[in-house]
Parts: structure tokens; sequence; C-alpha cells
């Protein structure tokens, strides 16, 4: 379960100070689908940043299934991205040197887990975005939608409890924008709480749960029938 | 993330700019090779200079005597008088001139030692055929003469010499022995000689008295007593302590070492230099490599590379160059070493010390200079480093 309470985030230039995120509260039960909405500025990449442990916010408190993870340290949070989140881009930040399967494997070796079992697993994470035939090839041998599924397959592979997706589609065309979505609609139905985070009304939708964010407060959460 | 697979990701990454990497090596190969190849010419000239002192003969003294009359010289009895004096081997005393050898029509200009029977253990000589000068030979101031290897192959080319009859300035003189080959040492060469008897010598040279005597003590704790009774029975002769010179091989020794020592180190200290300047080349690369890659380091702390993690990786990404650098410059150096030992005739030593201090020194700039770098990747900030282009 994730739960914000009260979450700001102030930036400081000279004597004004900027609240990109303005005393917010949220929570999200898990095995929960939403989508996190906005224009550009509204603040919704810096709650993704939040939630998904890469920053931590100036006042309120983040309780991560009942951890409070707002006051850790850089190296802390680290751990816990590492093994309570998985991440998919929209650019889908594979490392170009490294083959599929090294890609997938590489949260599982942060984690200092032994060989054997971290290939194991990442196999088999291949194997259900269905890329089975393409582990050892490297990103630049790939499309843009095998891409975002190997992405999706290494944010798998930790066996993460929480899904944070920003505009997984984004850089796709529309056949595998429809590909990746319903990977992702599938992980959620096997019970990982999956975050998106958009501005594609089309792709929130998919969502049983649209969160609106405006100038760095939330103006709206509705369930989507 | 595992040594072994940073180690195999830092190999990949040195072959996919391989020439930016050979530059950046080169620095390490040029420094690590320069000291072998630097320290091994001043050890190997330590070597030699060292083994031709000993070669001279062990525990051995010397007497110069430095006064221009003859006077200030020693005489042959005054000096067998020593004899008595305790913790005394050998004295061989030396009359030394010039002198022209002649056989058939071959001339052949030389240097000449007037020496008794005993000189050719306390200067550590070989007869290689033939004799050596016999007591005898002294007494009966016997026309004989002992020829150096040099002179031999000079006036014989390879036939036997012993046997034949030589004219020294002009006298008849039996060669009775060849001496066997010794290399040159500081006092010039050891082959380019003839012995004959020292009273012969006195004769044939129209010398007064003898310049230097070369003493053999009993062994290597008897030669400081031994020096200081020669300094005692020569001050007493002289009343001028600036009139004669008693010198000891292993003051020579300590002497020549540590001159050599300073020498080696010298070279050693510049080539170092240039090591130092591979790390800082290093470094520049490093940097650049970490700017380069600010985003893969946003993507591996994204998903759970902690400090270290980022650290350790660049660090042995420094470390795989700079070990790189430092095998293939022992290679070279050791080659180098060889190449100079064989084309210029230098005698040059590589010591497995010298190759590990080189490579050792190569990884410590290595982490010294891989540091700042990789310490500069791992404070990175993960969100700025993720939203660079």
């Amino acid at each position: 379960m994730i739960k914000l309470v009260d979450i700001s985030k102030l930036y400081h230039t000279g004597s004004v100070t900027l609240a990109a995120l303005n005393k917010v509260n949220l929570e999200i039960k898990n095995g929960e689908m939403i989508a996190i909405i906005g224009p550009s500025g509204s603040g919704k990449s810096t709650l993704m940043n939040m939630i998904g442990c890469l920053d931590v916010p100036s006042e309120g408190r983040y309780l991560l299934e009942e951890r409070e993870v707002s006051r850790l340290k850089e190296d802390d949070l680290s751990e816990i991205r590492n093994k309570k989140i998985g991440f998919i881009f929209q650019s889908f930040n594979l490392l170009p040197k490294l083959t599929a399967l090294e890609n997938v494997e590489l949260p599982l070796i942060y984690r200092g887990m032994p060989a054997a079992e971290r290939r194991q697993r990442s196999v088999e994470a291949l194997h259900m975005v269905g890329l089975s035939d393409r582990m050892y090839h490297k990103p630049t041998e790939l499309s843009g939608g095998q891409q975002q599924r190997v992405a999706i397959a290494r944010a798998l592979a930790g066996d993460p409890p929480v899904i944070l997706a920003d505009e997984p589609t984004g850089n796709l065309d529309s056949r595998s924008g429809v590909e990746v979505m319903e990977i992702i609609r599938n992980l959620n139905e096997n019970g990982k709480t999956v975050i998106l985070i958009t501005h594609d009304m089309e792709i929130a939708r998919q969502a049983k749960r649209v969160i609106r964010i405006q100038d760095g407060s939330i103006v709206s959460d509705e369930e989507v029938a | 993330m595992g040594v072994w697979q940073i180690i195999k990701l830092a190999i990949a990454g040195i072959k996919a700019n391989k020439m930016r990497s050979f530059l950046t090596m080169l620095g390490v190969i040029i420094g690590v090779a320069a000291v072998i190849v630097l320290v091994s010419i001043g050890e190997g000239a330590s070597k030699s200079v060292t083994a031709r002192i000993e070669g001279m003969g062990s525990n051995l003294i010397s007497v110069t005597m430095r006064g221009s009359q003859s006077s200030a010289l020693l005489t042959y009895e005054e000096v067998q008088q020593w004899k008595e004096r305790a913790g005394i081997l050998g004295l061989a005393p030396v009359i030394n001139g010039n002198v022209s050898v002649k056989y058939g029509s071959n001339t052949y200009d030389t240097s000449l030692e007037g020496v008794n029977e005993e000189y050719r253990q306390v200067r550590n000589h070989t007869v290689q055929a033939g004799r050596f000068i016999l007591p005898m030979d002294v007494s009966l101031r016997q026309k004989v003469v002992l020829l150096g290897t040099e002179v031999a192959a000079e006036l014989f080319g390879n036939m036997n010499p012993v046997g034949e009859t030589v004219k020294l300035n002009g006298t008849n003189f039996k060669v009775v022995g060849l001496l066997e080959e010794k290399g040159s040492e500081s006092m010039g060469s050891n082959d380019d000689k003839v012995l004959i008897p020292l009273t012969t010598a006195e004769r044939l040279l129209n010398s007064k008295g003898i310049r230097s005597v070369y003493i053999q003590a009993e062994s290597a704790e008897m030669v400081d007593p031994v020096v200081a009774q020669l300094d005692n029975i020569l001050y007493r002769k002289t009343n001028d302590a600036e009139s004669y010179r008693v010198f000891n091989q292993a003051e020579m020794l300590s002497t020549v070492n540590e001159v050599t020592g300073t020498f080696t180190a010298m070279l050693g200290g510049i080539a170092a230099i240039s090591l130092l300047v591979g790390g800082i080349g290093i470094m520049n690369i490093m940097l650049v490599s970490v700017t380069e890659r600010t985003r893969e380091i946003g993507i591996r702390k994204a998903i759970g590379a902690k400090r270290k993690d980022i650290l350790r990786q660049f660090l042995i990404e420094a470390l795989v160059v700079s070990s790189s650098g430092g095998i293939i410059g022992i290679i070279l150096g050791i080659g180098g070493a060889n190449l100079l030992g064989s084309v210029m005739s230098m005698e040059t030593v590589v010591s497995i010390k010298v190759m590990a201090l080189a490579f050792g020194f190569s990884l410590f700039i290595g982490i010294v200079f891989g540091l700042y770098p990789a310490n500069k990747a791992a404070k990175l900030n993960p969100i700025e480093a993720l939203r660079f282009e």
C-alpha cells in the first residue's frame, strides 16, 4: 500500500519558493491500477519521482508498505527502488551495451542474487513478455515495442509489488502501444499495483482509477468503469 | 554487481573505444616500460661494477704512494716486513710502467706490472697456459713475462705464446705464461697488460721504488685492523697523511653501490614521473567517460545501484585500463631492456622486484586517478542523470 500524507516538494530559487507539489494526499491500495494525468509542469513527474523513491519530499510523509521512506538516505532509497518498484520509462532506458537478458538481470545483480537464480528469473520474465527468442539481442537490434517489453521484463524480474510506468507508450507506434498496454494490464490482473503516468486520456482510461493533477495539487480522483 | 562482470564490461568498453583506450593506456605503458628499462640499466651497471671490484680479489686493500721523490716510495724489503703484521695473508707490491712488446715484426704498446709470486692470489688472477711468476724469478731477476689475453691476441693471434721470446723495450723476455681473461675494472683493462718479476721491472723501467702494494687480508673482519696498521706504518714513514692512500675494497664497493643506487633511483624517479602523467591521462578520460555515461549511471541508480556499486564500477574500469597498460608496459620494458643489453652490449638486470613495483605503481595510479571520476559518478543524482541526453 502506498500512502502519501501532506506531501510537498518545494524548490527555492532565490527568494521565490516554488511548490512542485503542494500538500498532496493520496492512497493507493495493493493491486490497484491507477493513472496519474496532467499537463506538463503540473507536478506529475515530481509526484512520480516521489512515489518511485527517486526523490524525497520537502514536507509530509510517505509510507510504502507501512514503511516511512520520506526521510531515507540515498543508498536506502536505492535498495527500496530495487526491491519494491519496477520502473518502465518512456524512452525504455536500456543499457545499449548489454543484451536483453543482461539488462533484465541488472536489478537482480544489484540485489546480490546468485547467478543461477537471477538467470532463471530473467529468462522467465522475458518469456512472460514474449521475448524468449530475443534474449541475446542488444537493444539496438530490437524494435521499439520489443525494447519496451525488455524494459517491462526488467521491471518485473525482481518481482516488485509496484510497477511505475512513465508514459510507457509515448515512444511507440500505436500497435506496439496496444501490445505494451496489454502486458501492463495483465501485470495488474496478476496482482501488481500499477501506476501509470501519462497525459494521454486513451491510456489513462485503461486504468481503474484516474487522478488528475494540476499546479501541484490533485484536482480530481475518480474511479473509471 | 559481481567484480568479474564489471571487469568483463570494462573490457568491452575498452574494446568499443579502441583508439581512445589505447592512447589512455599509452601513458601507463610508456611509464611502466621506462621504469623497467631505466632501472634495469642502473641495476645492470651496479652489478657489473660490483662484479669487477669483487673480481679484483677478495678482502683486498691497496696502498698507493703519492709522493714524487724516491724517498716517498716504498722498497721491496720494506714491504716484505709488513708480512709479520697480524691479519695479512698476501702482499703484492707492484711497479707500474708502460712498455712496447715486440714479437717478430709486430709491436704492441701496453702497460707493464712488475709483480711477485703472491700477486696471482691477491689479485685473483688465473693462468690459462704456462705458469705464473715464481719466487726464484723475483730473486734472480729472470727475464720472463706473462701476457694478458689482449696482448697475446695482438701479437700472436690464436697461437699459443708460451715458450716464445718477445722483446720488451728491446730486451729479450721468455713468455712463460698466458693470463686468463678477466675483463676491465676501474683502473683499466686487466687483459691489456704484461707481468714480469718485480726486480726485473725495477731494472727495465729504471724505477727506484714501489708505488703501489696490494694486500690481501685474512678475512673480511681483518680488513679494518689491517687498514689501521698500514695507516700507522705509512704515517710514521712519511709524516704526511696526504702522501699515501690506503684503500679498501669494501669501502670502494659501498661507495660504488651508493653512487649506482642514487643513479638507479634517479632514473626510476624520472620514469615514475611519466607514469604519473599517464595517470592524469586516465583521470581525464574517466571524467569524459562519466559525463558520456551520465544517463547509464542514472538508469543503474534508478533500478537499484547504490553509490558503492557505481564507485566500484568506475574504479574497476580505471584499474583495468591501468593494469592492462601495466602488463603491456612490463612486456615492452623487458623487451626493451634485453634489446638494449644485446644491441648496446650494456648489462641490464630486470628484477622481479622492479616489475612488481612498476605494476603495483600502475595499479596505485589507477586507483588514485580513478577515484575522483568514480566518486563523481557515484554522487550523481538519479533524477538529473536520467534527464541527461
